[in-house]
């Protein structure tokens, strides 16, 4: 209960901040089976995509973070689990716990669709960061699966990484046109038509 | 007749205006042919729409007094300033400047204007935010496009903080002989220069032939600026009654205003056009953003409130 209230005042408090501004370019909001993915800047990313969905949408979408940034136990680890029900992925070279991909995998099985950022990090330079190769993998194991990207316009600069207090701007989030892993497509192939379909959805720099 | 009586009739006339306009507008979607759809005149009624609200915004503000209009604008500048920034480029180094620029120079302009320190009100941004952002900005130690970031935040400042605080700053002035009514300056200003968008909207609409400038401003046309300043001239001498100017005082007040006004729409279209986007933002459905409606107020408010003090006070 307190979870779900919490979730909304997020929802509400994110969407004043920014204004944030949904724009269903390449597809509409449908109860499909998708990975939006995004640009990722600031730690309010995945909140402000989680806030722009319509809520039964919202509902059945979980973002994925790095256990280890969210798992040092107190509000942190309450928020994830409990607010956002995220999925949580060992983002460490030598783990030994579970597959992110199997993770993932996983979850869009039990019927929800997923927040990923491929970049793996939150990017500080200007341009896109490469992909990690999780999204291929991802898409090789879950073919039906729409990927969708979404370009987040301003949020880094609302909050930028090591910032306290965020500035309201107004932030604009882009949805393209879903991809799926074509026939015979290779590693490298998908993953640059992932890239590249998200930076088109880049305004122009200036 | 006091104040109040005053603008209670002219937002009455204001309102009453509003209601005759959306009947045309009513009118003009009736007598389209049935299933048919018109962008311009589907944009007409969003345009009146929002009118009703912000007039009716304008109304409880002034209801409430001093106070009232004071935060009003300042959420005006908050909302404008916001825009400005969102579409213009600043780096991680200018995330400091940002912050003072929101929560100190904002309120602290329009406070100044509640304590009525003129002094301090006239330089605190021209000056010391001048001095201090680009300060501020060097503390982020990224030295990329940094007279190019500076002068753009610096600009904004200017354009949606400063020159805008100069309507309720109207406020503060000391007229010989028109005391506790100086809120009709703001009325004056207000409807002149808005009056003179809406009748440039109209007379482009209905005769503009000749663009003025397609790069800048592709729906600007000669015979709407023409016919648009000239009728809300006319339209600012007919209120030269609530204001310490005679009708001819007034006319020439309100021709400067709207000149000065219809620039500012300019510069800032000159912005817009540059950065790519048709409009500021998405606030105001019909007219777009906040900034797209103040833009003529932010050029004109500091010249009306400067011919004021000079030459009335």
């Amino acid at each position: 209960m307190i979870e779900k209230l919490f979730a909304l005042l997020l929802c509400h408090f994110a969407k004043l901040l920014t204004g944030v501004r949904p724009l269903w370019q390449g597809c509409a909001p449908e109860p499909r089976l998708r990975v939006y993915f995004a640009n990722h800047r600031s730690h309010g990313d995945f909140v402000v995509v989680w806030a722009a969905l319509p809520p039964e949408l919202r509902r059945r979408t979980r973002p994925v973070a790095g256990a280890d940034y969210w798992l040092n136990g107190g509000f942190k680890t309450w928020l994830i689990n409990r607010v956002f029900h995220a999925v949580l992925v060992d983002r460490r070279p030598g783990r030994d716990g579970p597959n992110p991909v199997d993770q993932m995998a996983e979850a869009l099985r039990a019927g929800d669709s997923l927040i990923l950022f491929p970049e793996g990090t939150r990017n500080l330079g200007d341009e896109l960061l490469p992909f990690k190769s999780g999204i291929y993998h991802l898409a090789t194991r879950m073919p039906q699966v729409e990927f969708v990207p979404v370009w987040i316009e301003n949020l880094g600069r609302v909050m930028p990484k090591g910032a306290l207090v965020p500035v309201p701007l107004l932030c604009t989030l882009t949805f393209g046109a879903p991809l799926t892993l074509q026939v015979d497509e290779t590693k490298p192939e998908f993953i640059d038509r992932a890239r590249s379909a998200l930076l088109d959805l880049a305004p122009p720099a200036n | 007749m006091p104040t109040d009586h005053t603008l209670f009739n002219v937002f009455a006339a204001v309102f009453a205006a509003l209601a005759l306009a959306s009947g045309i507008a009513a009118v003009l979607k009736w007598r389209l042919a049935p299933g048919a759809s018109s962008a311009v005149i589907d944009n007409l009624n969003a345009r009146i729409n929002a009118w009703w609200w912000m007039v009716g915004v304008l109304a409880v503000a002034f209801w409430i007094g001093e106070g009232g209009i004071i935060v009003l604008f300042a959420l005006i500048s908050f909302q404008a300033l916001r825009e400005y920034i969102s579409l213009t480029h600043t780096r991680r180094g200018d995330h400091r400047a940002l912050m003072w620029c929101f929560f100190f120079f904002l309120p602290a302009q329009y406070l100044l204007i509640a304590s009525h320190w003129y002094g301090l009100f006239s330089i605190l941004i021209p000056v010391y935010a001048f001095l201090l952002l680009p300060i501020s900005a060097t503390l982020g130690s990224d030295a990329e496009r940094f007279l190019e970031r500076a002068a753009k935040v610096q600009w904004g400042l200017m354009i949606c903080v400063y020159c805008i605080s100069h309507v309720p700053a109207l406020l503060t002035l000391e007229i010989p002989g028109f005391e506790g009514r100086n809120a009709q300056l703001i009325i004056f200003l207000v409807l002149t220069v808005q009056s003179s968008d809406v009748f440039q909207y109209v007379w482009g609409k209905l005769f503009g032939k000749r663009k003025l400038a397609p790069a800048i401003s592709p729906s600007k046309t000669l015979e709407g600026l023409v016919g648009g300043v000239l009728t809300s001239t006319a339209l600012g001498a007919a209120l030269f009654w609530m204001t310490p100017f005679t009708v001819w005082q007034a006319a020439l007040v309100a021709l400067t205003i709207n000149i000065v006004g219809f620039f500012g729409g300019f510069v800032l279209s000159a912005i817009k056009r540059d950065r790519g986007v048709k409009d500021w933002g998405t606030l105001i459905e019909g007219h777009g953003g906040m900034l797209d409606r103040v833009d003529s107020i932010s050029f004109s408010a500091p010249i009306f409130f400067h011919i004021v003090r000079y030459w009335w006070v």
